[in-house]
C-alpha cells in the first residue's frame, strides 16, 4: 500500500459526530414534528448563507482529518514498506505545493523578495545587503518589478473565470434538479430563484456560491506561484497554516460540546425531574464549578496533563497523535468547565415540564421514569439542547484562541488560529511590523464565527416555540393560537406601554 | 338617541400564515352613552380583535384595512399615535381577562394607577394621592391609604381585577371595554365584580362593551347582545327580546347546548364541527355548514340584515321576508331528540373509600430547610363513589379538590388517611406495588392543551398506557364492533376502536397533538385514559377551558361512556351547571374539608351550608324566572397556610355565630344521605359520626 491510514483520536469521535448527525437527520427527515422547523430553518436567507460558508469550512475540516502516513521509497528487510513518521491528512496532499514551498523567513502577500534584508553572494563572488528574491514566490518572473503586477492581475482574471465557469455549472445542475423535481422548464425554474420565488433562498446560496467560488479560483490561480497571504518566521505559507486552523477550530467547537452534552443533559435532567436530594446535589456541583475561575481550572488541567505526555512519550506512535491526544484532553477540559450553563437551563426547563399533566398522566399510568425521561422529557428539552450547541460553537473556537495566546491550549506544534496570534504578538512589536499572519487568522476566524453565528440565529428563530405558534396557523387557525396571540398582545402592552391604557 | 361609539363595516386583518386571517370582518355596532353592550361569541370569533382595533392595540401583525371607529365623531383610525394615547385610558379604557399579566408586578398599585393620571390630568402629588385612594375606596379595596402601597402579588385575584377596574376608572373613561372580566375568577368573586362593575356603571353613566362567551354573565349584565360568529355580528337584540326570542340557529344552539337540571336524561344538542378557520374566504352563511336549518341558499349567498322586531335584526336568510313561504322560523324548535336510557344503578358497594384524607405541603424557610408550618390543601376530606355512579366535588379554586383528586390516584402523596378502592388500601404502596391499579383509576386533566406531549402522535399516546400497564385490551370487543381490516396489531386495532368510541375518526392516530382544537384534544386524553380499561376517572375541570358548544360534546360523550361501561366519575368542577346536570352526588368542598354533601336533588333544591347557597346563587343565571336573593359574600378565599379558627367560612359568612369561631362544627345529618358541617344544624356528636 503507498499509505497506511491513521486514525488518530479526535478523528474517530469526528466519525462518530457525522454518524450521529446524520441518523439525526434520517430521523428528522421520518418525523413531521421535527421536520417542520428545520424546514423553516431552510427558509431563512442568512442561515442558509450562513451555512453555505459552513459548509466549505466543514469539508475543509472533514478534509484534514482523512490521515494517513505515506510510505516512503525504501522497504524494510523483510520487504515489507515502511511508513513515514509525518502523518499527513488529505488536505495536506491537496495543498502540497502550499505545505511543500518553504521561504527562509516572512516575505509580503504575493511578495517576491523577503521581507528582510540578508547578506547575498552575487555571480561576481561580491556580498551585498539587499532583499533576496524569495525561492518559490513569483520565482517564475524574469524581472519582478516589471512584470509582477501584470503576472497579478492576469491570475486573478484567469482566477475569477474559472469561479465563474464553476459557479455557472453548478447553477446548471441545481436548475436542471428543480426541472426534475417540479416538472417545469428550465428557464420558469431560473426565473423563480432570481425572483426569489423559491421556499429556499436559492438566490441568496447562489450569492454566496458566487463569491466563494471566484474567491477559490483567485487563491488557487495565485497560490501555485505566489504565497497569498505571505509567510511567516520559518517561512511557511500563512494561507496553509490558516487552512489547517480550521479543523483545531472545528474541533473544539464541536467535540467539546459532545462531551459536555451526556453531563448536561444527564444531571439537568436528573436534578429537575426528580427534585429532592439529588437536585441539591447537582445545584451544588454546578455552582461551586461555575464560581471557578474557569481559566485557572483549565490551565492547571492543561499543565498537568502536559507533564503526564512528556513523561510517557513511549504511548504515542508520532507526534500528531501526542498533539492530538492533547487536543483531545483539551476538549475534555473545556466540557467538563462548560456543562453548568446548559445544565442550569435543562434543570429550569426540566422543573417546568415535569408538572405537565402529559407527565402526570404518564405517572397515572405507572410509566417508568426511565421512559418518561427519554419519550417525554428529552424530546421536549431538544429544542434548547441544540440551541446551546449552535450558540456554544462560536464561544469554544474563540475560547481555543484566547488558551493558546495564553500558553495553556493545544500543542505548540498544532498549528491553530490560537497559536497564530500568539505568534504575531512577537512580530506585531517590530518594525516593520508583520501584519499578515494575524490578518488572516482573523479573516478566518471572523468568517467562521459570524457565520456559525448568524446559522445559530436561524435556528433559535426557527425553534422558538413563541414563533412557532404565529406561523403553524397555516392548516387551521385553533383557538390557542387565537388566545396565545391575544394574551401576548396583553402581556406585551401591559409591560411594555404602561401609558397607554391603564 | 344618544350614540357614543359608533364602529361602522370594520375590518381587522392578521398577517400569520400564507392566508390573511379575517379576525374582524366587516363588523359594525353602536354602543349608546350609558348603556351595556354585550359581545357574545365562541373563541376565535373575533371578540378580541375588535376590542383591540377599538383601542388601536393590535399586534404587529394585525392591521386595520378598512371601516371607521368614532367616539362621539372623532374617527380613531384617523388619528396620529400621540393623540390616541390621549384617548387611550381617557375615553376609553379596557380591563383584560387575565388580572395577574395585566399588573405590572414590580410597581405598586398606586404607582400603575398614577401612571393613569399623570398621563392624563395635572394633578399635584397630594391631589393624586387622594384620587388614587378614592377610586381605591369605590373598587371596595379595603384600607386603601395601606394597601395602594402594596404590589400586585399582595394581591387575590379578585382584588386584581378590582384594582385593574380602579385603573381603568382613573382616567373617569366614557367607554369601558371588559374583555372577559371575570373569566379567570371564580364564581363568588365573579359575581362581586359584576356587581361592582353594575354599580360604577350607574354611578358614572359610563358605558361599558363586554365580552364574554359566559351567557349567564351577558344575562346578568347587558341591555343589548350582539352575537359573533366567525369575525361578523349575526344576530344583534335587546337583552329581553334576546333572551326571550333567540332567532339565529347558532344563538339558539348555544342556548340548547348550556348542561342544566332539565336536560339531566337526554344528550344536549351539539353544534358539529368547530368555528371555521377565518384565514378561508366565506362563499354563503358563515354558519352554513354547521347549521341544522342550512338550506342550498346558504352555502351560495351571504344573508343580509332582517329586522325581526324593533331594535331586533339577524343575518339569517330564514328570515328573509321575501322567504318566508318556504321556511319555517325555527322557534326554538332545538331539543335534542337522542335521550339517553336511564340505567337504575343499584345501590352497589362503594368503589372507592376515601377516608380522612389529608394532604399537607410543608412550608420550609432558612439554611437547614426547617419546617415552619404546613399548607393544608386537603385536611380530611372523606367520601365514596360507588360502581357507576357520579360524585361531583365543587369548590373554588384554591379549596384543595384537585388535589384531592390527585393524592387519590397517588400522584401527590398523601399526609394521612386512607384511600381504597375496592377494599385494597392504595396509600403507602411503593410505585411498583401500585401499578397493577393504575388501570382501574385514571384521570382526565383540566387543559387540554397541555394534557398531551406535543412530540407524540396521537397513537403513541394513547398506546403509551397500554403499553406500560400490559392491558388486554378488550374494550374493543367490549364496546365498539371491529371495523374490518386495515389495522395489524391488536394495539393498533384497540387505538381504532378507542377513537371512534370517543368520535374521532380513525385515520387521526397518525396526527399530532398540534392539530386538533380543544374539544377533540380533550376527547383524545379521554381515550387515553379509556385505554387502560378503567373503572373511575377522575375529570379535573374537563371541560373549563372549552366552549359552550364543545362542552356539551364532551359531556354527551362522558354521560354515553358511563351507561356503556359503568365508569364511575370522581367529575372536579367549580361550573355548577354541569354538576346539575351530570352529578349524583354533589360535595362541596371549602378551605380543604368538605362543608356539605348529599344526593343532587338535595343539595341543588335545599342547600343548608350558607357557603353551598352563597355559591349556588352566585352563578349567573339564564331565565331568572324566580328572583332568587344573591347572597354575597365578603373577601376572598384564606390562606390555606392559615385558616381561621374555628369554623372556616366564618370570616365571609352571613350567618356567622360566636360559636362558628370557636369551634369546628360537627356533621349535621339533614337527611340519610345529605350532611352538612355547620353550627346552624343540629350537630351530631362525635359517636354516631359515620360516614356513607
Amino acid at each position: 500500500m503507498p499509505f497506511d491510514p491513521v486514525i488518530l483520536w479526535t478523528d474517530a469521535l469526528i466519525y462518530l459526530l457525522l454518524l450521529l448527525v446524520v441518523t439525526f437527520i434520517w430521523h428528522v427527515r421520518h418525523d413531521a414534528h421535527f421536520l417542520t422547523p428545520w424546514r423553516r430553518v431552510s427558509h431563512s436567507a442568512s442561515g442558509m448563507s450562513a451555512l453555505t460558508i459552513l459548509f466549505f469550512f466543514f469539508t475543509i475540516g472533514f478534509l484534514d482529518t482523512l490521515h494517513f502516513r505515506p510510505a516512503l521509497e525504501h522497504k524494510n528487510i523483510h520487504g515489507q514498506p515502511v511508513y513515514s513518521v509525518e502523518v499527513l491528512s488529505v488536505l495536506d496532499i491537496l495543498a502540497t505545493p502550499l505545505r511543500t514551498n518553504v521561504e527562509k523567513t516572512y516575505s509580503a502577500p504575493l511578495a517576491t523578495h523577503l521581507y528582510t534584508k540578508e547578506t547575498v553572494e552575487l555571480s561576481d563572488g561580491t556580498q551585498i545587503r539587499t532583499f533576496a528574491r524569495l525561492e518559490f514566490g513569483g520565482s517564475h518572473l524574469n524581472d519582478p518589478d516589471s512584470e509582477h503586477f501584470s503576472d497579478i492581475i492576469y491570475r486573478i482574471f484567469k482566477g475569477i473565470t474559472l469561479g465563474l465557469f464553476s459557479w455557472i455549472i453548478v447553477h446548471i445542475i441545481l436548475c436542471s434538479m428543480m426541472v426534475r423535481a417540479t416538472g417545469q422548464s428550465m428557464k420558469h425554474c431560473c426565473l423563480s430563484i432570481w425572483r426569489r420565488t423559491t421556499e429556499v433562498p436559492w438566490r441568496a446560496i447562489l450569492i454566496t456560491l458566487a463569491i466563494v467560488f471566484i474567491l477559490f479560483g483567485i487563491v488557487s490561480m495565485l497560490a501555485t506561484h505566489y504565497h497569498v497571504l505571505g509567510t511567516d518566521k520559518v517561512g511557511q505559507d500563512v494561507l496553509y497554516l490558516s487552512l489547517k486552523s480550521i479543523r483545531v477550530a472545528l474541533i473544539i467547537g464541536t467535540l467539546t460540546t459532545l462531551i459536555m452534552l451526556p453531563f448536561a443533559l444527564l444531571l439537568g435532567i436528573a436534578a429537575g425531574y426528580f427534585r429532592g436530594w439529588i437536585d441539591d446535589v447537582i445545584q451544588y456541583i454546578y455552582t461551586t464549578l461555575n464560581s471557578i475561575p474557569s481559566v485557572l481550572l483549565i490551565a492547571a488541567a492543561v499543565l498537568m496533563m502536559q507533564v503526564y505526555i512528556e513523561t510517557h512519550a513511549e504511548l504515542f506512535e508520532t507526534i500528531a497523535a501526542r498533539a492530538d491526544i492533547r487536543l483531545l484532553c483539551l476538549c475534555i477540559i473545556l466540557g467538563i468547565t462548560s456543562w453548568t450553563s446548559l445544565c442550569r437551563l435543562l434543570r429550569g426547563e426540566t422543573l417546568k415540564l415535569r408538572e405537565m399533566e402529559y407527565i402526570q398522566a404518564a405517572h397515572a399510568f405507572g410509566v417508568s421514569h426511565w421512559r418518561i425521561i427519554t419519550r417525554h422529557i428529552l424530546p421536549n428539552v431538544m429544542h434548547i439542547v441544540l440551541i446551546a450547541i449552535v450558540m456554544d460553537f462560536s464561544g469554544l473556537v474563540l475560547a481555543e484562541a484566547v488558551l493558546s495566546y495564553v500558553g495553556v491550549g493545544v500543542d505548540p506544534s498544532m498549528i491553530s488560529f490560537g497559536t497564530m496570534i500568539n505568534a504575531a504578538r512577537l512580530e506585531m512589536a517590530r518594525e516593520p511590523m508583520v501584519w499578515w499572519a494575524l490578518l488572516s487568522a482573523f479573516c478566518f476566524m471572523l468568517t467562521l464565527v459570524l457565520s456559525a453565528n448568524l446559522f445559530a440565529d436561524a435556528v433559535q428563530k426557527a425553534l422558538d416555540p413563541r414563533i412557532k405558534t404565529f406561523s403553524q396557523n397555516t392548516n387551521s387557525k385553533t383557538e390557542s393560537d387565537a388566545k396565545q396571540s391575544t394574551t401576548e398582545v396583553k402581556t406585551s402592552t401591559a409591560s411594555n406601554k404602561p401609558a397607554k391604557h391603564p | 338617541m344618544n350614540t357614543l361609539l359608533e364602529i361602522d363595516n370594520l375590518k381587522t386583518i392578521l398577517h400569520t400564515g400564507k392566508h390573511p386571517v379575517r379576525a374582524v370582518d366587516g363588523l359594525s355596532l353602536k354602543i349608546n352613552k350609558g348603556e351595556t353592550f354585550a359581545l357574545l361569541g365562541e373563541s376565535g370569533c373575533g371578540k378580541s380583535m375588535t376590542a383591540l382595533s377599538i383601542m388601536r392595540l393590535l399586534p404587529d401583525t394585525g392591521e386595520i384595512i378598512s371601516g371607521t371607529i368614532s367616539l362621539e365623531g372623532i374617527d380613531f383610525l384617523q388619528l396620529a399615535e400621540t393623540d390616541m394615547r390621549r384617548i387611550r385610558g381617557k375615553q376609553i379604557s379596557m380591563i383584560f381577562q387575565e388580572p395577574m399579566l395585566s399588573l405590572n408586578p414590580v410597581m405598586t398599585i398606586a404607582e400603575q394607577i398614577n401612571e393613569v393620571l399623570k398621563q392624563h390630568f395635572e394633578l399635584t402629588n397630594a391631589t393624586a394621592h387622594n384620587r388614587i385612594v378614592e377610586l381605591l375606596d369605590q373598587v371596595g379595596i379595603p384600607d386603601p391609604k395601606r394597601r395602594m402601597h402594596e404590589y400586585s402579588f399582595q394581591f387575590s385575584g379578585g382584588m386584581k381585577q378590582r384594582a385593574m377596574i380602579a385603573m381603568a376608572l382613573a382616567g373617569e373613561p366614557e367607554l369601558l371595554i371588559a374583555d372577559e372580566p371575570t373569566t379567570a375568577l371564580d364564581v363568588t368573586i365573579q359575581a362581586q365584580v359584576l356587581d361592582l362593575m353594575r354599580e360604577i356603571q350607574q354611578q358614572k353613566h359610563m358605558a361599558i362593551l363586554l365580552i364574554t362567551h359566559d351567557l349567564g354573565v351577558v344575562s346578568e349584565m347587558a341591555q343589548q347582545v350582539a352575537v359573533m360568529y366567525a369575525g361578523e355580528i349575526v344576530e344583534q337584540a335587546s337583552r329581553e327580546n334576546f333572551f326571550n326570542q333567540p332567532a339565529h340557529p347558532y344563538s339558539q344552539q348555544l342556548f340548547a347546548s348550556i348542561p342544566e337540571k332539565q336536560k339531566r336524561h337526554q344528550k344536549l344538542a351539539v353544534i358539529s364541527g368547530t368555528v371555521p378557520p377565518l384565514s378561508k374566504v366565506f362563499k354563503g352563511c358563515r354558519f352554513s355548514e354547521r347549521c341544522d336549518h342550512a338550506m342550498a341558499l346558504c352555502h351560495t349567498t351571504v344573508p343580509q340584515w332582517h329586522d325581526i322586531s324593533s331594535g331586533h335584526k339577524v343575518r339569517c336568510h330564514l328570515f328573509d321576508p321575501s322567504m318566508a313561504s318556504t321556511g319555517s322560523t325555527p322557534q326554538s324548535s332545538i331539543t335534542s331528540d337522542a335521550t339517553i336510557p336511564v340505567v337504575q344503578k343499584q345501590a352497589a358497594q362503594p368503589l372507592l373509600q376515601v377516608t380522612n384524607l389529608k394532604v399537607h405541603f410543608p412550608i420550609r424557610k432558612g439554611f437547614f430547610k426547617r419546617i415552619v408550618g404546613s399548607i393544608k390543601a386537603v385536611d380530611g376530606v372523606s367520601l365514596s363513589i360507588a360502581e357507576g355512579k357520579t360524585l361531583a366535588l365543587v369548590g373554588e379554586s384554591g379549596c384543595g379538590k384537585t388535589t384531592v383528586g390527585k393524592s387519590i390516584l397517588q400522584l401527590i402523596p398523601p399526609t394521612a388517611g386512607s384511600v381504597c378502592y375496592n377494599k385494597q388500601e392504595l396509600i403507602g404502596l411503593e410505585r411498583q406495588q401500585l401499578r397493577p391499579l393504575r388501570s382501574q383509576l385514571q384521570f382526565v386533566f383540566q387543559d387540554p392543551y397541555s394534557s398531551l406531549n406535543p412530540r407524540m402522535r396521537i397513537i403513541e399516546i394513547i398506546q403509551e398506557g397500554m403499553a406500560s400497564l400490559n392491558v388486554e385490551t378488550t374494550l374493543s370487543t367490549q364496546l365498539c364492533e371491529q371495523p374490518p381490516g386495515a389495522a395489524t396489531s391488536p394495539y393498533e386495532k384497540a387505538v381504532d376502536a378507542l377513537l371512534e368510541c370517543v368520535g374521532l375518526p380513525k385515520e387521526t392516530k397518525w396526527r399530532y397533538p398540534h392539530e386538533f382544537s380543544g374539544g377533540q384534544r380533550q376527547r383524545i386524553a379521554i381515550a387515553r385514559a379509556l385505554a387502560v380499561n378503567p373503572k373511575l376517572l377522575i375529570c379535573d375541570e374537563p371541560t373549563s377551558a372549552l366552549d359552550v358548544s364543545v362542552q356539551a360534546q364532551i359531556l354527551n360523550l362522558l354521560k354515553t361512556l358511563q351507561n356503556d361501561l359503568g365508569l364511575a366519575y370522581l367529575f372536579i368542577t367549580h361550573n355548577i351547571s354541569v354538576v346539575e346536570y351530570l352529578a349524583d352526588e354533589i360535595a362541596v368542598m371549602y378551605l380543604g374539608r368538605i362543608v356539605e354533601k348529599g344526593q343532587m336533588d338535595e343539595i341543588t333544591n335545599n342547600p343548608k351550608h350558607p357557603y353551598t347557597q352563597a355559591l349556588l346563587s352566585a352563578v349567573p343565571q339564564i331565565n331568572k324566572k324566580t328572583e332568587m336573593d344573591m347572597i354575597k359574600l365578603k373577601g376572598d378565599l384564606p390562606s390555606p397556610a392559615s385558616p381561621p379558627q374555628g369554623c372556616h367560612f366564618h370570616p365571609r359568612c352571613p350567618k356567622a355565630m360566636p360559636v362558628c369561631r370557636q369551634s369546628y362544627p360537627e356533621v349535621s345529618t339533614i337527611s340519610s344521605t345529605h350532611t352538612t358541617h355547620c353550627h346552624l344544624y343540629t350537630q351530631e356528636h362525635h359517636s354516631t359520626h359515620h360516614e356513607h
